[in-house]
């Protein structure tokens, strides 16, 4: 029997765009476009079988080795640190992690910054890394809306387009790093099912190529 | 007492293969308590797995601390000698963080050192113990090995800083292209170099097909001795782990502390390294050694994760008695069933949840078989 290879892909927009690349490099696995609640489809001919996952359980998911790859944004393997390989930047679900405030916003020194956010292992290693002593409000979710009730002094969130920040008066102080979708694998994977693993990054580099050479603007 | 190889545990199975294999090679067992001074620790930090060390302060007022290492104590009782090489291997529990709980986790740790006036033979043969150790234990298994001093060399003689060599060794860890490219081009390391590091780190296979690649890109070197060093000690391995033995430069270590030969196994069905081991003659420097160490350690708490199937059933055979049951003729049957080895549990009630292979009873002084799962 054919190994089959495991793959996490993020619910959601990203994890749909990811799947397209999977299918034009020849991995494809037609049930998944099946509208039903089934989280995981297979494609035996192709050796493939696909999940769907949180998108920031995926890292875990690929660290732990139930699944032999996947697709995480950078946001969630600087915020986790998972011992994997990061394979290739896909260049899609660009954004970036930022530290934004309300509009006219002083940073006091003399006083602790509390910091809302998700990524909190993100926020101390960058805030310990300008010497600023922080104290972090570990949030899941609508995280803008702790400047404007008080809860915090600022936010450390990704941020898209800022449409979302503009729309409740906060606006980006610092960019913290870029984000986008990176290829990541199991470290033992990499190894048991190289073959497999090296014939789809291979697929994936080629298609980013052509892309690259297609839309000049979209260069990484 | 008569012990059965199928008695023991698979750790316990696996413990006992390696240490058969060690002392083949002349590995004496070293021995240490459980404690050691906190000094030694902490100025080594970044050598350790975990940075978190249980202390405590002895009744002479030293700061003790509940080894987190073995390798550090051994340096510590080693001899320059020579012409001479010292040659132990461990079995100890050391406390260190579990990353999945954040709590301390007593873990059982096996591994080899060889310290002294080392020489290519002594790294082949370390190597070749790692890699039949990653064997006794299965032969889906694969050792990845690099050398520090090709790393180095590449560093070297693209004049990196420190803090650039830091970033780039992580990346390298990661086999992360897109982060050494930008790196190399924020740094001003040109494209051919760049080109040289990238081809390094995608470089991956048995030393057999990798080998050809491998002499092409040291052409750039000018010195050539690590690349040598390389090929030589693994062929020394034989073509017995020809598939086994890989090269892959993404297996890096602190160079702080290593350099030269280093390596990381794996076992199908472990989603971690079960070995990792290396050369490590720049941590004999920092404790004022001259000579030369290398060695590993393999992981025996990873092994929980093959699904080994050796428990279904918790016992062979439930022996149902009543009060009547005359006591001797219990104990006369007991004896009997366990003859063979398998073990047997006295029970009035059938226990709830418990899997067996054969129920029996006793009834009129006989015992009956009532139910055969196996």
């Amino acid at each position: 029997m054919k190994q089959m290879i495991n793959i996490a892909l993020p619910k959601g927009r990203l994890g749909d765009k990811v799947y397209d690349i999977f299918e034009k490099i020849g991995f494809e696995c037609p049930s998944i476009k099946e509208a039903n609640r089934k989280l995981i489809f297979e494609n035996e001919k192709k050796g493939v079988r696909y999940f769907w996952v949180k998108p920031s359980d995926v890292a875990r998911y690929v660290e732990r080795g139930a699944a032999d790859i996947g697709v995480a944004g950078k946001d969630i393997i600087l915020e986790y640190e998972p011992d994997i390989y990061e394979l290739i930047d896909l260049g899609i679900g660009k954004c970036r992690l930022a530290v934004a405030a309300p509009k006219g916003f002083h940073d006091d020194p003399q006083q602790t910054l509390k910091v809302a956010t998700k990524f909190s292992n993100i926020s101390q290693k960058y805030f310990s890394s300008l010497g600023r002593e922080i104290d972090i409000i570990h949030l899941n979710g609508s995280i803008e809306i702790a400047p404007i009730l008080g809860l915090s002094d600022v936010i450390l969130d990704i941020v898209e387009t800022g449409t979302t920040l503009k729309e409740n008066n906060l606006e980006v102080i610092e960019t913290v790093a870029p984000v986008s979708a990176r290829l990541i694998a199991n470290k033992a994977s990499f190894k048991f099912k190289n073959t497999q693993i090296e014939n789809i990054i291979e697929g994936m580099n080629s298609f980013l190529e052509a892309e690259a050479k297609t839309k000049p603007e979209a260069k990484k | 007492m008569k012990i059965s190889i199928s008695d023991l545990k698979y750790n316990e199975k696996v413990v006992y293969g390696l240490r058969s294999l060690y002392k083949k090679y002349g590995y004496t067992q070293y021995k240490m308590s459980k404690f050691e001074e906190y000094d030694l620790y902490v100025r080594n930090k970044d050598f350790l797995m975990s940075d978190s060390i249980i202390t405590f302060t002895d009744t002479n007022g030293k700061l003790m601390a509940l080894k987190p290492d073995i390798t550090l104590s051994i340096i510590k009782k080693s001899k320059d000698i020579p012409g001479f090489v010292q040659k132990f291997y461990y079995n100890e529990n050391v406390y260190r963080v579990s990353k999945g709980t954040n709590t301390f986790k007593e873990i059982m740790q096996m591994g080899l050192e060889c310290i002294g006036d080392l020489d290519d033979y002594c790294l082949s043969e370390v190597l070749i113990l790692a890699a039949k150790s990653l064997k006794s234990i299965s032969k889906n298994a694969i050792l990845d090995v690099s050398h520090l001093g090709i790393l180095s060399a590449f560093f070297d003689a693209a004049e990196i800083d420190e803090e650039t060599r830091t970033q780039l060794t992580e990346y390298i860890s990661e086999k992360n292209l897109s982060a050494i490219c930008k790196t190399c081009a924020q740094k001003g390391i040109g494209k051919e170099k760049t080109d040289m590091l990238k081809k390094l780190v995608t470089l991956y296979g048995p030393a057999g097909e990798v080998m050809p690649k491998l002499r092409r890109i040291a052409d750039g070197f000018k010195d050539k001795t690590p690349f040598e060093q390389l090929e030589k000690i693994i062929n020394a391995a034989g073509d017995e782990y020809k598939d086994m033995i890989r090269i892959d430069f993404s297996v890096v270590s602190d160079m702080k502390y290593y350099n030269g030969i280093i390596f990381k196994g794996f076992i199908k069905g472990i989603p971690t390294s079960v070995v990792s081991g290396g050369q490590y003659d720049h941590m004999m420097q920092r404790m004022g050694r001259k000579s030369g160490a290398i060695g590993f350690a393999v992981y025996l708490d990873m092994l929980e994760r093959l699904k080994v199937s050796q428990f279904k059933y918790d016992e062979d055979i439930v022996l149902i008695y009543d009060k009547n049951t005359d006591i001797k003729t219990l104990k006369k049957a007991v004896e009997e069933l366990s003859q063979d080895g398998r073990s047997v549990t006295a029970q009035r009630q059938l226990p709830a949840k418990l899997t067996y292979r054969q129920l029996a009873k006793i009834q009129d002084g006989e015992v009956k078989i009532l139910e055969t799962n196996d």
